[in-house]
């Protein structure tokens, strides 16, 4: 043992946090140690958020006590957590998009020259120290809004740095990173440790505990179901600590036996939203009965090329056929009707209309044919059933179907989506970044059920940007760099380390 | 969420608007309780007090129903006032300019030529929008002016009766007109009507949904197959059907020809209104009742109570910024159920 126990940067005794009837936050604990990273861990809606928040002076809690070096703290408002040097960068950035790098780090505490008169210089060069000092590359002076997401996080960093935190709170901030970002993000947040700084980050992603915690506090329904050594457990382990249960984390797969061509594309090109080539002549095949996986970093075209086939964008240059039939130039709901279901990349914005109870959600592609509507009059008890099967079959936690979308948790808000884009017998189905931002438990769910499609003879195409999720799932593999298809290959035949080349440069070439 | 619920902000707003108002009218030396009883007894004792109040008050459900229907889109029109211009003006020229027709086909002609001419005149800003992305606020408080102008300058020059000093249409013919039962008005059931029918569209048709889902996400409704451009344009359209409606009637019903003057401000009226129905079709009838009440019995208040008749606008101010600003209610109402969602914050959220 050691003599001298160094006081806890950062501490939460017995917190509780009542919404109304719900409980958010129960007799939580929490313990951050100085100079270690500490992943909280816990599914959507297990009230990692409703914590941090309170640690940050966002809410209050009910109950409980918050203590910054081992003393006692009253956080009425984040003033209060950034005084007591506890930083945080939320999964929205509260950046300005058309400030410079340098000016949005200094925001709120600006250098002057005296009599108020902004000195830049001096921010940009104070900004340029602290990024070499925690190694978080930046140019100072380039404008927020044209850097990548995963830059602007870095600059988010570099705020709470700059107002000299000892505590960083990141609230699931790999959600929006590419995998390259990713492993930069977690490089990052080592580097921080090891210059003092406690690190508290939610996730739920496994591997990115594994991968950098020194110590994981697990949550469920608002509790704290433990806190553990990454390194005397496993993902397995972590995975029945957060869910309650052992959880499927690789569903298994016979071997596809794929049929016809579903889906033929020849020579697309797409434009993005600003008239720039997108989609490059692109070909691709989808068979009925096979999982199609379009691995890639995000940016190269993936998102124009699912609006493509969908009817969401315009086709530029070449032919979309699914079973023959030209998509090219037909509108959404025509494409829909045709057979292609849709598993938007944006739950949240493209998949769900929030105020609309589930039921109605359940029947969003269908709502205008009978049974549920005749002669333009909805079918409300027609409506209720088919809701209410599709509740049951896809195991959506749900008090009642007349309960707004909103209330849902992000898995099973997705399983809504699910339930109505896999019940209708479409012979494609093109499925964006379907787990994204959804507990382990849903992701088996979703897993399972993008197979038992395949395995009815639908023809996936899947776009993700996690590899772990495209090689566990696909029967091929196609990578996408730059609006094109680099390789196409059966999943056997390709490994990481080679997707990722091929993802970085669109060549086997070192680049 | 349940009726009684729903009502609660409005009702508690009203309240506060008439204690605040009570303050006003004491501070002022008058009694407020005669103010009141002077309020309640203009509007609503006996039949012909009632008549006009719910002659008042048919416009105004007409008015508010255009903007609450367009919130459902989450289109905010401000252009009732041009629309409801254009059925008033459009339904006197109709009304007098055809003759020897029967009642059952002059009347509702009338009526349906006057609304046409308002649901153009809202397709307009639709059309813009859709197509161009202007926004239906900018475009339609523009097209206010004109159609203030061009109703003027059609008013002056084209449908005035000759050696007419003023501006206005010639009365229209006995077979347009829309009947007063004793002192029952035929327009405010035609009113009600609407208000049950755009409820009915609404709440249980496909296009209805689709107005309500481009509202509340016009993303999702896209993905959904949902063609948003057309939903603007078509609600546009029937939210300026609806407005002229309400001028429509004021010409046919109770004017009994086109005048300016008259019309003025109705439009406006309407956007109070579905506040304080909060954008609920049904809600818009008894907001209606309340706010014509106000304005039917003003002169009575002052005539009784000596109180300035404008203290109705400050009541009516009042309950408009209670009713957009629940938080202020909320210190009187400990209800955390309320969604917390105010019509002022976004359009159109029942």
């Amino acid at each position: 043992m050691t003599a001298v126990q160094a006081p806890l940067a950062l501490e939460a005794i017995g917190v509780t946090k009542r919404f109304g009837s719900i409980t958010a936050n129960e007799d939580v604990d929490l313990q951050v140690e100085a100079g270690t990273v500490h992943a909280l861990l816990g599914e959507n809606g297990a009230g990692k958020s409703t914590l941090v928040n309170i640690l940050f002076g966002l809410y209050h809690a009910d109950e409980g006590e918050i203590r910054v070096a081992g003393k006692p703290v009253r956080m009425d408002s984040p003033r209060d957590a950034i005084a007591h040097r506890i930083g945080m960068v939320h999964q929205h950035f509260q950046l300005v998009p058309v400030l410079t790098v340098a000016e949005n780090v200094v925001l709120g505490q600006e250098p002057t020259r005296g009599l108020g008169v902004l000195d830049l210089d001096a921010a940009a060069a104070e900004v340029t120290r602290l990024a070499e000092r925690y190694g978080l590359d930046v140019d100072p002076r380039a404008v927020l809004e044209d850097l990548p997401v995963g830059t602007q996080q870095r600059v988010e960093i570099l705020r709470s740095l700059y107002r000299q935190a000892d505590v960083l709170i990141l609230d699931e901030p790999t959600a929006v990173l590419t995998p390259q970002e990713t492993d930069q993000l977690l490089g990052v947040l080592r580097g921080l440790a090891a210059e003092g700084v406690a690190v508290v980050f939610i996730t739920h992603k496994l591997r990115e505990v594994l991968a950098i915690a020194d110590r994981v506090t697990v949550m469920r329904h608002g509790r704290v179901v433990g806190s553990t050594d990454p390194a005397e457990t496993d993902e397995a382990g972590l995975a029945e600590m957060m869910v309650g249960r052992s959880v499927v984390l690789r569903v298994p797969k016979s071997a596809a036996r794929p049929g016809d061509p579903v889906l033929s594309i020849d020579g697309l090109c797409v434009q993005d939203d600003r008239g720039r080539p997108a989609v490059d002549d692109l070909d691709l095949e989808v068979r009925s009965g096979e999982i199609f996986g379009i691995a890639g970093v995000e940016g190269n075209g993936q998102r124009e090329l699912v609006e493509a086939i969908t009817g969401l964008r315009d086709v530029l240059d070449g032919s979309i056929r699914v079973n023959g039939t030209e998509l090219a130039g037909h509108r959404p709901r025509e494409i829909s009707e045709l057979g292609v279901a849709h598993v938007p990349e944006d739950r949240e914005k493209h998949g769900l209309i929030a105020a609309h109870s589930i039921a109605d959600n359940l029947v969003l592609n269908r709502y205008h044919r009978p049974p549920f509507a005749r002669r333009g009059v909805r079918q409300p008890a027609a409506i209720d059933d088919e809701a209410r099967h599709l509740v049951e079959r896809f195991d959506i936690r749900t008090a009642s179907i007349d309960a707004p979308a909103r209330s849902l948790s992000g898995g099973n808000k997705q399983k809504v989506i699910a339930a109505r884009e896999f019940s209708h017998g479409a012979p494609l189905l093109v499925a964006a970044q379907p787990t994204r931002g959804i507990d382990v438990g849903s992701i088996e769910f979703v897993h399972r059920q993008l197979i038992e499609q395949r395995d009815r003879g639908v023809g996936v195409l899947l776009v993700s940007a996690e590899l772990d999720e495209i090689l566990s799932l696909s029967d091929r593999i196609g990578v996408i760099y730059r609006g094109r298809l680099v390789i196409v290959a059966d999943a056997a035949d390709l490994d990481r380390a080679h997707i990722g080349r091929l993802m970085l440069s669109g060549s086997d070439q070192p680049a | 969420m349940s009726v009684l619920r729903s009502a609660l902000i409005p009702l508690i707003a009203v309240t506060l608007a008439l204690v605040v108002g009570a303050i006003l009218i004491a501070t002022s030396g008058s009694s407020p309780v005669e103010a009141y009883s002077a309020l309640i007894e203009g509007s609503f004792f006996g039949w012909e007090s009632f008549g006009t109040t719910l002659e008042k008050a048919t416009p105004l459900i007409m008015g508010g129903l255009a903007v609450a229907f367009a919130f459902k889109a989450g289109l905010f029109n401000i252009g009732g006032q041009g629309q409801l211009l254009f059925g008033a003006l459009i339904a006197g020229a109709v009304g007098y300019g055809f003759t020897g027709l029967p009642w059952i086909i002059h009347m509702p002609l009338a009526l349906l030529l006057g609304a046409v001419a308002g649901a153009a005149w809202g397709a307009i800003p639709g059309i813009l929008k859709a197509t161009r992305g202007a926004h239906e606020v900018i475009t339609t408080i523009m097209l206010n002016f004109v159609a203030a102008n061009m109703a003027e300058w059609l008013a002056t020059k084209v449908w005035r009766k000759e050696g007419d000093i003023l501006v206005r249409t010639p009365i229209i013919e006995d077979s347009a007109e829309i009947p007063t039962w004793g002192h029952v008005p035929l327009g405010f059931f035609i009113a009600v009507a609407f208000a049950l029918a755009i409820w009915f569209l609404l709440q249980r048709t496909t296009f209805g949904f689709e107005i309500r889902s481009v509202g509340l996400n016009p993303s999702a409704a896209g993905y959904a197959g949902i063609s948003v451009k057309r939903i603007i344009v078509l609600t546009m359209t029937i939210s300026g059907f609806l407005a002229a409606i309400g001028g429509s009637i004021e010409t046919l019903g109770v004017v009994g020809r086109y005048e300016p003057g008259v019309n003025a401000g109705l439009g406006f009226d309407g956007i109070t209104i579905a506040l304080l129905a909060r954008t609920h079709p049904i809600a818009v009838i008894p907001a209606a009742i309340l706010i014509a009440a106000m304005n039917a019995s003003a002169s009575l208040m002052q005539f009784k109570a000596g109180v300035a008749p404008e203290i109705v606008d400050v009541i009516e101010a009042l309950i408009l910024l209670f009713v957009a600003t629940p938080i202020i209610v909320r210190w009187f109402v400990k209800s955390r159920q309320d969604d917390g969602v105010s019509v002022g914050a976004t359009w159109g959220s029942t």
